[in-house]
């Protein structure tokens, strides 16, 4: 049963992965740029929540779509004073390492206004937890409600992209800006809109996570941020059905390891993973073969 | 009244004058030609008129409408189209989608209809699959809606570019070569289409194209540019017996 067990946090913790590794790809997709601050929003959304609930007292639910919102700000923010001002002028570099600024401006920020000790979070889902097999195992409220927003995310998210206007417009600027202007589609306002659903996600993220792993600390979103950001290649960076296998595939790679091989080394089984698939499949699992013109 | 009416525009790139004093005035449903020899700035002219670049002098009034310097979008909605040299085609989207983002200015709703999918969403889509099966029915490409524009073979990719230019309700279409790379059955086949699309639509069509045979064939006034300048202009036989033209295309 253990083995059970096992695989459902790693389907849990990788339904997280895999709604950040969405903000990832979809920027990526669009924009053609590694946010990199993608993580940190998370970690901002988080703090949004726990302050909204303890400080202002309100419904859990009420905080998180607060915390969405402020995250779509943020991010669409973001997208404005730091990145857009980059894409015409600067190569993709400036925009990557801005990027890494961005990131450590925030963690920075929330360094100052909560300082570095952990906040506890409070568990946002009052769901009962389900057991299964005479209690061999137990699926917790929030495992049970991380895996469902994953999947309806995920659902509504390729929707909006394949059947709306706005999707339609996100992917012709995908791929090809130019033409897409042409059409008469405004690029800085699609990926203006890329970020703040991007963002918005990451703060479901958030909660999500730090109701499986119940501390908020500024450095929160940094390491899920990359994990993330591996499964998004892991999965072929740019797609959507690519980034939820591997965010998954990547939750219980990384919760298996942890388990029969060593707690110690399971990020760097994390990232090995990332190296291999680099090696083998440059592309990722859903990713497209580019062929280099000549 | 003429539908573009353009005054002396040019553009320089540093000291290099890639359109100087360009000056033409079209009519509507009009089927225009523009050519010269390579490099003569004939696709510089049709990015300075959809707003790709600003002119550095120089009118644009599209319907009597001042657009000069204008962005790409708002030309776009003040009405012209375009098709490019190397098609530029949605290839991983479905040729039914290619044709519903040309609309994207001609049908709204808000981004949180179209995440909460609430019945304005259904609404305004179903009128886009309409409206762009009928366009691509014009073009008897009807039964190929749900492949992907990329796998189309080479000739419909053409009318596929067409077809999404055209769902932009523009006043002015403009074609960038688009009989590159045809053999010439396609070629006057497309001589159809064009001409097809001049009487049923009501266009008025600005083409530039190196195929003679197309240009004498569906042209009924050219403009010829040489290295930025206007070497000619008028009726197409006219043109196309000038000694300097001929001088021009020959490289004499």
């Amino acid at each position: 049963m253990s083995f059970l067990t096992y695989l459902k946090d790693g389907i849990s913790l990788g339904s997280v992965y895999a709604i950040i590794a969405l903000g990832y790809t979809m920027v990526y997709g669009i924009a053609k740029m590694l946010n990199f601050a993608h993580g940190d929003v998370i970690m901002v959304g988080a703090y949004v929540v726990l302050m909204m609930i303890t400080r202002a007292g309100l419904h859990p639910l009420l905080a998180v779509l607060i915390a969405m919102a402020a995250c779509t700000v943020l991010g669409m923010t973001i997208e404005m004073v730091a990145y857009r001002p980059l894409r015409k002028a600067g190569s993709p570099l400036a925009v990557l390492i801005t990027a890494i600024g961005v990131s450590y401006l925030l963690q920075n920020i929330a360094l100052l206004m909560f300082g570095a000790d952990g906040k506890t979070f409070i568990n946002v889902v009052s769901l009962p937890s389900l057991s299964l097999f005479d209690g061999g195992l137990v699926i917790s409220g929030t495992t049970i409600v991380t895996i469902l927003a994953n999947i309806i995310i995920m659902i509504c998210l390729t929707l909006f992209v394949k059947k709306t206007k706005q999707g339609r417009a996100m992917q012709a600027v995908s791929e090809d800006r130019d033409a897409a202007q042409l059409m008469g589609i405004n690029v800085n306002g699609t990926i203006s809109l890329t970020f703040a659903i991007g963002s918005a996600l990451a703060a479901i993220a958030g909660v999500l996570l730090c109701s499986a792993y119940p501390v908020v600390t500024p450095y929160t979103g940094a390491m899920p941020g990359i994990k993330a950001f591996v499964a998004a290649v892991f999965g072929g960076i740019g797609s959507i059905p690519g980034a939820m296998l591997g965010g998954i595939l990547l939750g219980v790679i990384e919760i298996l390891g942890r388990a029969y091989i060593s707690s110690q080394v399971a990020d760097a089984i994390v990232f090995g993973v990332l190296i291999i698939v680099l090696l083998v499949k440059p592309s990722g699992l859903f990713g497209k073969n580019v062929q280099e013109k000549v | 009244m003429a539908i573009l009416d353009v005054n002396k525009l040019s553009i320089s790139f540093g000291g290099l004058h890639a359109v100087d004093g360009f000056t033409v005035s079209i009519e509507k449903g009009e089927l225009y030609g523009l050519i010269g020899p390579n490099g003569a700035g004939k696709t510089t002219v049709f990015n300075l008129l959809t707003g790709v670049y600003k002119p550095t002098e120089g009118i644009v009034r599209l319907d009597g409408q001042d657009i000069t310097g204008k962005n790409t979008i708002e030309i776009n909605r003040a009405g012209i189209a375009r098709t490019f040299q190397n098609i530029r085609l949605f290839k991983d989207m479905p040729v039914l989608d290619n044709v519903k983002t040309g609309f994207h200015n001609r049908y709204r709703y808000s981004t949180l209809t179209g995440i909460l999918r609430l019945p304005r969403m259904h609404q305004v889509e179903n009128t886009l699959n309409e409206r762009s099966m009928e366009i691509l029915k014009v073009f008897g490409l009807d039964k190929e809606a749900d492949v992907l524009a990329g796998n189309l073979p080479y000739g419909k990719q053409r009318k596929l570019e067409i077809a999404r230019a055209l769902a932009t309700e523009p006043k002015l279409l403009l074609l960038d070569e688009p009989a590159a790379g045809m053999n010439p059955n396609e070629t006057s086949e497309l001589m159809d289409t064009i001409r097809f699309v001049r009487d049923h639509f009501d266009m008025t069509i600005l083409l530039i194209e190196h195929d003679m045979k197309l240009v004498s064939g569906i042209c009924e006034k050219l403009s010829v540019l040489n290295f930025g300048r206007l070497l000619a202009q008028g009726e197409t036989a006219e043109v196309l017996s000038n000694p300097e033209v001929i001088a021009a295309y020959l490289g004499q």
